[in-house]
Order: C-alpha cells, then sequence, then structure tokens
C-alpha cells in the first residue's frame, strides 16, 4: 500500500532489495525482456524518431493550453451526459469516488490498472467506506493480494516468481482443490480468469484510469493488453474514471500519434490489444454500457508544476520505458523507490507530489546515464530534471553535510589552479608511493563506498600537467 | 472558491495567463476545429491489394487469424468451415447488425442467438466500422448492431471486415467517424482491438486469453 | 594544378581533465601524441576541473565558477579536446545552459562549446584520420561510457580507429552500452547499488573473453578495472587514446610497474 512513502529510506530498500535473491533473478526478466522488444519495434517504424517529436509537441501545446483545453473537453464531456468532478487533493478524489459509490450503493467496485488510484491509495479508501475494491488486472490482481504496492507503472507484479503467486492463490482462493497443478503461468492465468470473471459480472461500479483525455470529444482512452478494462467499464452500471489534469490531448488525430509511440515504447507492441475510447454513458437503444459516467480529474500537485522546471515532466504518458532501461532500477527494483512511481520517472515526478524532502534520495540516485532520455516517448530531460531537484537539494540545504564539506574543499582548489597544480602535483606523488606495490588500494579513509565493493587504482605518480611542462622544458 | 474554479486559477497563475486571451482561444479552437493530422507512416498510406495484404500481414503478427472471402455470402459459411476447424461449437452470438443480418446463416447449420453478451456465450461474431492496416487493427464501435459485450466475454471472438473498410491509418477512420456521427461527436464507445487478450504480468510470459478472447478470427470480406 | 595553399595546423587545447591529470598522465601524452601526429599544435593551457561534480551535485554557483575559468582559459584556440566523453559532453552540452541568462557569457560558452570534441570523434569527424599508427597484439573489448555514447554520439569513432591497429581485435561485449555504475559521485554516495551495476558489467565483460578492456573515460575505467580486480580477473584496462598511441607498454590501470605482464 502507498499511503506513507519509504523514500527516506531508499537507501535500506535499495540494501534489502539487493540482497533479495528472488527478486534478483525476476528484474533480470526486465533486463532482457522490455529492451530488446523496444528496440526491434522501433527499428520496424521508420518514423518512430519523428513521432516521438510530435508526440512531444502535442503534449507541449496542451499543456500550455491546458486551462482551454480543459474547458473544451469538460464541455463535451457533460454534452454527451457524463459528470466531471474536479479533485483539487488526493482527499478530495477519494471522497469524489467513495460518495458515487455510496450512492449507488455499491457492494463490489472492480478496478482497471490505475497509477492515479494508487497515487490516491483508493482502495484503502473504499473498503473503509465498506465496500470490496477489486483489481482486475493480472498483475495489480496479484499485489492486491500480497497487500503490496506495484514495481512498475505497467507490470506491477514484475518483482513476482510463478511461485509466489501461486502460494497466493492457495491462500486466498480457499475453493482451490489442494491437488490441482498450478505450477505453470498458463494454469494461475486460467484460476485467475475464473475468479475475476465473477467478479466482473457482480461488480456495481467500475473504475478505470485514463491514459488520454480528449478535448475534441469529451473522450476518455485507456489502453490494455488483458481487456479487464473494458470489463470493468461495460457490464457494472457505473463507471468512474480517475485521471489526472494533464491527461488531456486535443484531438483523435493527437492521441493518434501518441498511441503509436506509446505501446511500442512500453512493451514493443506496435499497438496493445485494446484501446478504448469511451464518451458518456449508454446511448439510447445500447443493450450494453454502463448508465452513469463520471470523470474525476485530479490535480495532486501538478499544476503548480506548469510554469516551473518540472513542466515538462507533465508530458509522461506513463510507457515505463524509463525504468525498464534504467540500471538503477534493474538493480534495486521499483519498490526501493518507497512511493507509487519508480525509476526515473518517479525520480522526477515523486519530489514534486510528495516534497523533496521526502523523495531526495531518487533524483540522486542516478549515474546520469541518460539512457532514459534516450528512450522516452516524449523525449522528457529527465536527467536534467533530477539535476533540477539536486539544485533545489543544495539551495535548500538538504544535501547531506558530507557532500557539501567534500564539494567546497574540492571546489576550493580547483578555482585556484595554481594551488590545486602545487597541491595535486604533490598528492599524487604521495599517492602513488603509497599504491607502489599493489597498484591499487583495497581500502581508503572517506572512501569505502567505493573500496567495500572494488578496488581503487592507484595514480601512476606527479601530474599530467607537471609532465607536460617537463617535456616541453626538455625540448627547449 | 470551488474545487474546479481554484485548479483552473492554480493552472493559469502557473502559466501566467488568464484565459481570456484571443490568440490562445484562437489557437485551441482551431486545432480542435481542423484536427490537423500529424505523421502518418509511409506503411497506412497503402491502397488496394498492398493494402489489404498489410492489414492481413499485420493481423497475423498480432496472433489473430484471418480468412479472406469473396462477397457477403460466403461469410456464413466461412465461419462455420472455421468453427469445425477449430473444434468449436456451432453456435453464436451477434448483435442487431444488418450487414450481419443480411447474410445467408440459414443455408449453414450454425445456430445463432441475438443481444449483448451476458457472459455464457463461447463465440460471438461483430461487424467491424474499419480495419487499419499499420497495425492489423480492428475498429467496433458500440451499439445495438455491435454491443461492446461480444467483443470481451466470449472466449473466442469473430470479427467481419469488409475490404472497402479497410484503411492505411488511424487518421483516416476517425475521419469516415466524423463523417457518419458528426464532427466531435463519438459513439458511447470505440474499440481498437488488435489480436487476442494477453497478459505478460506472471514473469514475463506471454499467455493469451486473460480476460478478453483467447482468439480473434477475422473474416475479411472483398 | 592541385591547390597548394597549405591550410595552417589547427592549434588545439588539450584538456585532460581532472582525472587524468591527476590519476594517469599517459592518457594525456597518448592523447597529445595522436593529435600531433594528426597535424595539429597542441598546448595545454593552466586547468583544473570543468565543474561537473559541481554541476552534477546541484552546486550551480560553483560550477559557474569553474565554467567560467575554464571558458577564459581555452576560448583563444581553435579547438579543445579531451580524453573523456563525460568533460567534452560537459563542456558541450551544458556550458551553454549554465549561462543561458548571461548573454555575455553564454556567446562565449556557445563559442567554447561549440568547438570541444571527445578525442575519438575529434580525430575522425573533425580531421578525417581513418588510421592510426600503433601495433597491439591482442583482444579488446569496447565500452561505450554513457555521455560520450548518448550525449556526443560517440560509437563508431573509437572503433573506425582501432581497427586499424596491427594485430588488435575487437569482440564486442553484450549490454556495451549499458552504464557501469560509475556516475561520479554516485560510485561513492550509493556504492551499494554501483557495486551491482559494476559486477553486472564485469560479468559482461568477462564472458567476452578479451585480454583488454577498452573505454574513453578513465571515471568508468577506474571503476570497472577495480571491479575487476577485486574479482581476480587478469584482463588488461587501459584507455583507448594509450592504444591508439601505441603506449601499451605501461602497467594498465591499477596494475604496479613491476607486474607489467606484456
Amino acid at each position: 500500500m502507498t499511503a506513507h512513502p519509504t523514500s527516506p529510506y531508499f537507501k535500506d530498500n535499495a540494501h534489502e532489495a539487493l540482497q533479495d535473491e528472488q527478486l534478483q533473478k525476476a528484474l533480470s526478466n526486465v533486463r532482457q525482456g522490455f529492451i530488446d522488444k523496444r528496440a526491434a519495434v522501433a527499428a520496424k517504424l521508420p518514423e518512430f524518431e519523428a513521432l516521438r517529436d510530435s508526440a512531444r509537441d502535442i503534449k507541449n501545446h496542451t499543456l500550455a493550453n491546458l486551462d482551454l483545453y480543459l474547458e473544451a473537453w469538460e464541455n463535451k464531456v457533460t454534452d454527451s451526459g457524463g459528470h466531471v468532478h474536479w479533485a483539487r487533493t488526493a482527499e478530495e478524489a477519494r471522497q469524489a469516488i467513495v460518495d458515487i459509490c455510496r450512492k449507488a450503493g455499491a457492494k463490489t467496485v472492480t478496478k482497471g490498472k490505475s497509477m492515479i488510484s494508487e497515487e490516491i491509495n483508493l482502495n484503502a479508501a473504499i473498503e473503509a467506506a465498506g465496500m470490496t475494491p477489486v483489481e482486475t488486472d493480472l498483475g495489480e490482481y496479484i499485489i492486491q493480494l500480497r497487500n503490496e504496492a506495484p514495481s512498475h507503472i505497467i507490470a506491477p507484479a514484475v518483482h513476482l516468481n510463478a511461485t509466489q503467486v501461486e502460494s497466493d492463490f492457495r491462500r486466498v482462493h480457499t475453493h482451490l482443490d489442494p491437488n490441482r497443478d498450478l505450477s505453470e503461468p498458463v494454469q494461475l492465468l486460467t484460476e485467475a480468469r475464473q475468479v475475476l470473471r465473477e467478479k466482473f459480472l457482480a461488480a456495481d461500479v467500475g473504475i478505470t484510469g485514463a491514459n488520454f483525455l480528449i478535448a475534441e470529444t469529451g473522450t476518455s482512452v485507456i489502453v490494455t493488453n488483458e481487456g479487464n478494462g473494458d470489463l470493468t467499464q461495460i457490464l457494472p452500471k457505473i463507471h468512474i474514471v480517475v485521471a489526472s489534469l494533464e491527461k488531456l490531448v486535443p484531438t483523435l488525430d493527437d492521441v493518434s500519434q501518441i498511441l503509436r509511440v506509446l505501446a511500442r515504447s512500453a512493451t514493443g507492441q506496435e499497438m496493445s490489444v485494446y484501446t478504448t475510447f469511451s464518451t458518456g454513458p449508454r446511448r439510447p437503444g445500447d443493450v450494453d454500457g454502463p448508465e452513469e459516467y463520471h470523470v474525476v480529474v485530479l490535480d495532486n500537485g501538478r499544476s503548480a508544476m506548469l510554469g516551473t522546471s518540472f513542466q515538462d515532466m507533465l508530458r509522461c504518458i506513463r510507457c515505463g520505458a524509463c525504468m525498464n532501461h534504467c540500471p538503477v532500477y534493474h538493480a534495486v527494483g521499483g519498490h526501493a523507490y518507497g512511493w507509487v512511481y519508480p525509476g526515473p520517472m518517479g525520480a522526477v515526478l515523486s519530489p514534486s507530489l510528495i516534497g523533496v524532502d521526502k523523495a531526495g534520495h531518487l533524483p540522486n540516485a542516478s549515474t546520469f546515464c541518460g539512457r532514459c532520455e534516450s528512450v522516452c516517448p516524449v523525449r522528457i530531460p529527465l536527467p536534467k530534471m533530477m539535476r533540477h531537484w539536486r539544485e533545489q537539494e543544495f539551495e535548500r540545504h538538504l544535501t547531506p553535510a558530507t557532500v557539501r564539506s567534500g564539494l567546497g574543499l574540492w571546489a576550493f582548489f580547483a578555482k585556484r589552479p595554481a594551488l590545486y597544480q602545487f597541491a595535486s602535483n604533490l598528492g599524487m606523488k604521495a599517492m602513488a608511493w603509497f599504491g607502489r606495490d599493489k597498484g591499487k588500494f583495497k581500502s581508503l579513509p572517506f572512501a569505502g563506498g567505493w573500496t567495500d565493493y572494488r578496488d581503487f587504482p592507484a595514480p601512476q605518480g606527479g601530474t599530467f600537467q607537471e609532465q607536460w611542462k617537463a617535456r616541453k622544458g626538455g625540448r627547449a | 472558491m470551488s474545487a474546479r474554479d481554484e485548479i483552473f486559477a492554480s493552472v493559469r497563475r502557473s502559466l501566467g495567463v488568464n484565459g481570456h486571451e484571443m490568440p490562445r482561444r484562437e489557437a485551441v479552437r482551431e486545432r480542435i476545429a481542423k484536427a490537423p493530422r500529424g505523421i502518418v507512416p509511409e506503411r497506412g498510406q497503402l491502397s488496394g491489394e498492398a493494402l489489404l495484404t498489410l492489414f492481413e500481414e499485420q493481423a497475423l503478427s498480432t496472433l489473430a487469424t484471418i480468412d479472406r472471402v469473396k462477397g457477403r455470402d460466403k461469410v456464413p459459411d466461412a465461419i462455420a468451415d472455421y468453427l469445425r476447424r477449430s473444434n468449436l461449437p456451432a453456435r453464436l452470438r451477434m448483435g442487431a447488425d444488418e450487414r450481419l443480418a443480411a447474410m445467408p446463416w440459414d443455408k449453414t447449420a450454425l445456430e445463432i442467438s441475438h443481444g449483448k453478451s451476458d457472459g455464457s456465450d463461447l463465440i460471438a461474431v461483430n461487424h467491424a466500422f474499419a480495419g487499419v492496416a499499420e497495425t492489423g487493427t480492428l475498429i467496433i464501435t458500440s451499439g445495438p448492431d455491435n454491443p461492446s459485450t461480444l467483443n470481451f466475454l466470449p472466449d473466442y471472438a469473430i470479427v467481419v471486415v469488409d475490404a472497402k473498410d479497410v484503411r492505411g491509418a488511424y487518421e483516416d477512420v476517425w475521419q469516415r467517424l466524423r463523417e457518419r456521427d458528426g464532427k466531435g461527436h463519438m459513439p458511447r464507445t470505440v474499440n481498437w482491438i488488435t489480436g487476442p487478450s494477453r497478459s505478460g504480468d506472471i514473469e514475463q510470459k506471454l499467455l493469451l486469453g486473460a480476460h478478453g478472447p483467447r482468439s480473434v478470427h477475422i473474416v475479411l470480406v472483398e | 594544378m592541385a591547390d597548394t595553399t597549405p591550410t595552417p595546423p589547427p592549434r588545439v587545447a588539450l584538456f585532460a581533465t581532472c582525472l587524468v591529470d591527476l590519476m594517469r598522465p599517459s592518457i594525456g601524452m597518448a592523447t597529445a601524441k595522436l593529435l600531433e601526429d594528426a597535424g595539429c599544435i597542441v598546448e595545454v593551457p593552466s586547468q583544473t576541473c570543468c565543474g561537473q561534480p559541481a554541476f552534477n551535485s546541484g552546486d550551480r554557483d560553483t560550477a559557474r565558477a569553474l565554467a567560467e575559468q575554464m571558458i577564459a582559459a581555452f576560448e583563444g584556440y581553435d579547438y579543445i579536446v579531451a580524453p573523456s566523453g563525460s568533460c567534452a559532453g560537459q563542456v558541450r552540452k551544458h556550458y551553454p545552459e549554465l549561462f543561458k541568462h548571461d548573454p555575455n557569457l553564454a556567446r562565449r560558452a556557445d563559442a567554447v562549446a561549440e568547438k570541444t570534441y571527445e578525442l575519438t570523434s575529434f580525430l575522425v569527424d573533425v580531421l578525417g584520420v581513418r588510421e592510426v599508427d600503433a601495433v597491439c597484439a591482442g583482444t579488446a573489448t569496447y565500452h561505450d561510457s554513457c555521455s560520450g555514447l548518448r550525449e556526443l554520439g560517440v560509437k563508431k569513432q573509437p572503433r573506425t580507429l582501432l581497427a586499424s591497429v596491427d594485430g588488435l581485435t575487437l569482440t564486442e561485449m553484450n549490454e556495451n552500452e549499458v552504464c557501469c555504475g560509475f556516475g561520479g559521485t554516485f560510485a561513492v554516495k550509493y556504492g551499494e547499488i554501483s557495486d551491482s551495476i559494476v559486477t553486472k558489467k564485469a560479468e559482461n565483460i568477462e564472458d567476452a573473453k578479451p585480454q583488454m578492456l577498452l573505454a574513453g573515460d578513465l571515471g568508468c575505467l577506474m571503476n570497472m578495472a577495480g571491479k575487476l580486480s577485486r574479482r581476480g580477473s587478469r584482463i588488461e584496462v587501459r584507455h583507448v587514446a594509450e592504444v591508439l598511441a601505441g603506449m601499451t607498454d605501461l602497467p594498465p590501470i591499477g596494475v604496479p610497474e613491476k607486474e607489467t605482464g606484456r
């Protein structure tokens, strides 16, 4: 569950994750699976890079005019018979959703996969109101049984293996014959399909997220592979969409541009299996579909990001490519980040939403290798924005004192070239002398973070600038 | 101040705007009105047989199956044959689509029922509004003709699509839908379906039939 | 008749980078040799650091002060060349950003940025060098350091030049574009995570079974050399410039003089 961020304990979380052999094995699936698939499918579409530019430009244009697109979209939703609810905070969003469910006398509430519902910790609120929330995305269902948060924004259970899933099913599905074989993933899927089919048919309210909200038509869009989102929204009497306000795009043509880069970047598919455009409730003559259609629009700190150096983050379309390509995510997995959004996008977004005082580790725990930015379908400069957070931390004196003083000492010398060259030449000669036998150091004071894990190569001795002067002197 | 007003005020404060700027309003109005096309991949600009071939290839690559038939009156036979080949019962559920209704089902042994699905149907057939060649995608619009539940509840989804309704790119289909329903208007649901339901949530292994159909069979009518 | 007007040789300022200056001067010497062999006049202006550690730690004031110092020292040359994609990337990509609100310095920063290059890309892309005069018998694998690869597009250039080294065979490792886990201060601040990343890198290096590991950035090389050494590997770790300059008689990174095995 995601109510209380453990992001301040990122280092401890990471330590635990690195010791967890099962998790490490699961993470190797991410490292191998997503990357090759994305590369292959991108290579098959010559226009892919140009489409990334196009997607970026559409989102930039929308964000610059977000107030007007929200107005246009709201009018269209209302015209088509839907209801829009505005929520400044997570609490307001939870309240709006619980109120709709209560009014409907709901008992069972099915849910499609929605990161916003994780952000607002919706399931706890639904339970507290005496109703049963049922996650229907297979991965989300599994982690709901385990009372865990998703560890990846598009593959919530990527940290688990089939044996763990089997034991969770046996624990919760008490109807299961102990002799029934569930050792294969396909058998687990069959079991989940049967259990969830009943829930779909029994649900009174269905809640989905939205990948996009379209101003031209007042439409919400979900993108899934399982079809759970569709069963969630067409079977119950009430469909509630919960979405944050930056999901707006102007037109159907614009959303088509972005869809061309979304699945390719996310799962390496050319298109996800189900892309569903929903506009208002059931129409006269319709034989299925919901009788009510509500959209809860969440701000929760996003409007304050506009006009700042973090505005570009609001382009994010939640494909997960950044974390799929991140060496730090590959090492520690999603839970270590300690809040809803892991990986590079989380390292930028989480400090905005829960405060840099809590999430300060996240933008620091990056090598700035830049692979995230190189694959981001909307070209968010993720390393640059992590650096912006580091600047804010430095300005607010949140940077650890040891780092600050080390940096200060180094800067003192680096700003004085003559002193620097004199001192460094002596220093390197001394260090080379100490390291002359082994050519390396097994431990060094103040650098345990390095030498606990690897040797520190000894310097050759003297500095290049000194040698260069000597060479020139020799020549003259 | 209501939550709505406060959110709009906050958005405008951050953007440094007041919402009354004519150039901005005009730019937004024009974008929505004109819905400019962006980049349409070259492969989405084919026509004739090349277009249909791409549609077929792309559909197959999504693990859908496809039969091509000449003429609407061949559809029932083709479906009966598909069900036989797949060892499936000769029983179908469908909506009120006139194109489907006009087909000679009575010349086959298929048992047909009509209406939405309540989850008890094994096999259903819908008629697509369009097909999109660039990704082998089927586009089905909701309504009594082709109820949305038929796309998701049965284990086996059969979708009939007219060759003349196959387009290269998504944008072409939006254009046709605007012509049918009016600019700015949408059916309750537009489903893009690209292959059978699947999940990779357990150990990244691809499994078909997660919640929706395990199989999608396309009948392309020329 | 061919045009025989002689083009004056370019005056190149060698920016050794602080790591090379302090830890491994031979890389600076190798860089100078390669530039001189290619017909450049090489000079070494008084230098300390490009300011990247401060920049990446969020200390903009120090980053600006060091950048200004560097701009003043280097702006008078035709080109600025560094044996590092990371430091060249800092100047080329980030100096303009540091001064974008200061019109006078922005102009100077842009000018310096435009003529700053990573060594192998300068040799290949600017000077048109395709081969070097070097011998090095053995097999090597090449790690693409992140900044050079993704900020400057350094990928083919070192391979083009290495292909001309007499006796050298290049064997690519898996995931050669994946970060080694160095990340400057990251390697110390998040040592345990850095270790996990460099361990995977070391496995990929070892699986390629090379005699040598090469790369274009000393920070990454020290990280990988330190890990390989801790794992007891005998793979020699060198900067690509040293191999291209034929300076492989020196002990590799992290190996003492007396053990020089080659």
